[in-house]
């Protein structure tokens, strides 16, 4: 029997159309424009000015505080600007934006080191450089990884897990980068469980990707310690919560953290940006990104350096079909539909996902029949019928009781209801007042 | 891209095929095979009675909507045609073609029009029409034509009693079950559908055949049906261990009147039934205890359609009370 969380859940059509594409490297970006708050939390302050030379790696933005992080320059070239740019959330956010020195050859460098195994750093070395490197969590969520890391006294971690799921559809980075950096990832774990002083860490990764689960049990055979568990295809499975429960059978309490149930969880990506920092020292410059769509020419996994406009990678698989209408950075269930295409590529962004005309709209919304579809799929056990019942109305309070907080927003009601009904969108809405009602409190 | 504007949307970008109305439709379908033995059953009359709820049925929401509401009419999401087929289902055949409009007037306008439409009627609008017109023309509500097999002249010509009348009438004139059971006829004719009762209620085959279609098809899930007709034969079943002379056994309680066209297709319109699979126990429960306390203690013959009703007014105090529980509210953390 494959692992799985038991309630809630949907199997949309997995569209895993690059899964067999090696990555390959994107040509370097004439520009790069490189946001300062790439991460939750406070945004990195700029250390640079216009016309600054700059090495690649070199840290052009320092973290602001505890939970934030630095930024480095990806590329060697100038500072032509402190401009504002559109992000993926459509606001204008302050960015660096640079231009690379095609005569430079540290741009050119490929960033393929041989495997180093041996572990030489001592622990708070190890914290100390992965929050000056810049590591966030890649999976999506931007969390600074070293506040991850950063256990308090009273908690008792036994657990490391890496989160290797990608339950969302279309994208296959992740895949992709287990199966070419395998071996840099169990090192990386090593590093965690070291850091963490724990011993056991259980790397999840869903059936769809046998060849993975198949790579890792070969290479972590005999060795004790790192776990392999296959799991069934279910989304929302890499969500934190609903991971930790499938392995584990831990539920992490409302309001609570990973933490809570001795559990520590990072992004596989985040693991390999990991090992780069200990073992290479490189900062975190670049990630993998799946660009990708039903109708485009060459769709394609790539190595991305930090700050490459979306337009780029466009370019790169044959441009967009012409009857392309919606651009998403992200999967398909919590990817965000951009804009334009000069947003740039940040630490957050796992794919590019190109929809066209016949598959970017949906059905006129109906009444709600109250068919329970919705409240069978929540992972949270929540009624999002209710919910956006209660945040249309404007009856927040009673939406806080009914635990809106604690939707993780995955889409999976929004993804089923037959009268398609906008519940996630007026869930996030009721969401957000609710979160400013409590913190007035 | 061209200069095509793109739409900027919040997440998720995909979304399942099914739709409220690909629900319906799948209800029509799975109603086929009970309409098929209703013809065969009653003829002619089956099927002017049901054309008749399901034009009227349809007209009503037309005009209501059109002229009285002035909103968008909703006629083609196919459940007016529900209501109508269902309400027809629920009649005797041969029922005068009149009452069939005024029952489908008072299904549509009253039972689901009156009450803001799809999604907002708190009963189920085929059974208010059809509990409406029981109470109003008691007499030609309850004069069953005889079915086909058995009846050598017109079909309309001749009258019978149902299965549940019969033992109801016998127990009253102090029969003894063996005694009664002679006339009743056999578990396996009722299973086919060669027995009295409402155009649709009879063959139990026909309706399991499109009950297993919709719960396969996920429109409806097992629990209520299952739980209703469990209900049922655990109740009956004491009843008549008690005294078997007195009270018919459990089989003959769940295989006539209105108890599985009740359970798989009316108490689990989506609509007025509960949302979560613990308060759709509760619902089927009440409704299965209600329906054997009327047909046992009550003056009519048969109580699923009243039972139904009843428990169509708990359902916005169950799905207060039954909620799905919470990721996350388990009280201690369980560490390995």
């Amino acid at each position: 029997m494959l692992k799985t969380f038991p309630k809630g859940g949907i199997h949309p059509s997995e569209n895993k159309i690059t899964s067999a594409k090696p990555i390959k490297r994107l040509p370097l970006p004439k520009v790069v424009y490189v946001p300062i708050s790439q991460h939750i939390g406070i945004p990195a302050e700029i250390v640079v000015d216009r016309k600054d030379k700059v090495e690649i790696g070199q840290v052009i933005a320092k973290s602001g505080g505890y939970v934030s992080s630095n930024i480095h320059s990806p590329v060697a070239g100038t500072v032509t600007k402190l401009d504002k740019i559109v992000d993926t959330r459509g606001y204008k956010k302050q960015c660096i934006v640079i231009r690379s020195d095609v005569k430079n050859e540290s741009n050119f460098q490929e960033n393929e080191y041989p495997l180093k195994e041996e572990i030489s750093l001592q622990q708070e070395e190890i914290l100390k450089r992965i929050s000056e490197y810049g590591i966030v969590g890649l999976g999506g969520a931007t969390f600074p990884s070293h506040v991850k890391l950063q256990v308090k006294k009273d908690k008792l971690l036994d657990c490391l897990i890496v989160n290797g799921v990608e339950c969302e559809p279309f994208l296959t980075a992740d895949h992709r980068l287990m199966l070419e950096k395998g071996k840099e990832i169990l090192v990386g774990i090593r590093i965690l469980m070291y850091a963490l002083q724990i011993d056991r860490a259980i790397i999840g990764i869903e059936n769809n990707k046998k060849d993975a689960i198949d790579l890792f049990r070969s290479l972590t055979s005999g060795a004790s310690g790192i776990q392999i568990a296959a799991l069934q295809v279910k989304y929302p499975q890499g969500g934190e919560k609903q991971l930790i429960r499938a392995l584990l059978k831990r539920e992490v309490p409302k309001n609570g953290l990973p933490m809570d149930v001795g559990v520590v969880v990072h992004n596989v990506g985040t693991v390999f940006a990991i090992y780069q920092a200990i073992q290479h020292n490189r900062p975190l410059m670049e990630r993998v990104v799946t660009v990708t769509g039903k109708k485009l020419n060459d769709p394609s996994n790539f190595w991305v350096k930090i700050g490459t406009p979306v337009k780029d990678l466009l370019d790169a698989v044959g441009g967009v079909p012409e009857d392309t209408r919606k651009i998403v950075s992200g999967g398909p269930m919590m990817g965000k539909a951009l804009k334009n295409t000069d947003v740039p590529v940040t630490k957050g962004t796992s794919g590019i996902l190109v929809i066209s005309e016949d598959e970017a709209s949906r059905g006129e919304p109906k009444n709600c029949i109250r068919c329970g579809e919705c409240v069978d799929v929540c992972p949270m056990g929540l009624e999002p019928h209710l919910l956006m019942n209660l945040s249309e109305k404007g009856m927040y309070e009673k939406a806080i009781e009914e635990d809106i907080l604690t939707c993780i927003e995955c889409g999976s009601c929004s993804y089923v209801c037959p009268s398609h009904r906008p519940l996630l969108d007026y869930i996030r809405f009721g969401k957000s007042i609710g979160k400013q009602l409590e913190s007035n409190k | 891209m061209s200069d095509q504007t793109i739409i900027v949307s919040s997440s998720p970008h995909v979304h399942s095929e099914r739709t409220s109305e690909k629900l319906m439709y799948d209800v029509v379908i799975a109603l086929l095979p009970v309409f098929l033995v209703s013809l065969y059953v009653f003829g002619i009359n089956a099927l002017i009675a049901t054309f008749t709820a399901i034009i009227s049925c349809l007209l009503f929401e037309y005009l209501i909507q059109k002229f009285l509401l002035k909103t968008k009419t909703t006629i083609t999401d196919g459940s007016a045609l529900i209501t109508g087929i269902l309400l027809a289902f629920n009649l005797p055949a041969g029922i005068p073609v009149w009452m069939i409009v005024v029952g489908s007037l008072v299904a549509i306008g009253i039972g689901k029009l009156s009450f803001g439409g799809l999604g907002f009627n708190i009963f189920n609008p085929a059974l208010v029409g059809r509990v409406f017109l029981l109470v109003s023309f008691p007499v030609q509500m309850t004069l069953w034509p005889v079915p086909i097999e058995n009846n050598t002249t017109l079909v309309d010509a001749v009258t019978g009693a149902t299965t549940l009348g019969l033992i109801k009438e016998g127990v009253q004139f102090g029969q003894s079950m063996s005694e009664i059971s002679t006339q009743i006829p056999s578990t396996a004719d009722m299973f086919m559908g060669l027995t009295s009762g409402s155009i649709g209620e009879m063959s139990a085959l026909a309706l399991l055949i499109g009950g297993i279609f919709l719960i396969g098809r996920k429109v409806i899930s097992w629990h209520i049906p299952v739980t209703v007709l469990a209900t049922m034969a655990v109740v009956t079943g004491v009843f008549w261990m008690a005294d078997p002379e007195y009270y018919a056994n459990p089989l003959i309680h769940v295989l006539s009147g209105g108890a599985i066209l009740g359970a798989f297709y009316m108490a689990t319109d989506l609509v007025t039934s509960p949302v979560t699979k613990k308060g759709m126990v509760i619902f089927a429960i009440g409704i299965g205890v209600i329906t054997v306390v009327i047909r046992l203690f009550g003056s009519y013959p048969e109580g699923i359609s009243f039972a139904i009703l009843i428990m169509n007014a708990f359902v916005p105090l169950i799905n207060r009370y039954f909620k799905p529980r919470r990721f996350g509210s388990r009280i201690k953390a369980k560490i390995v």
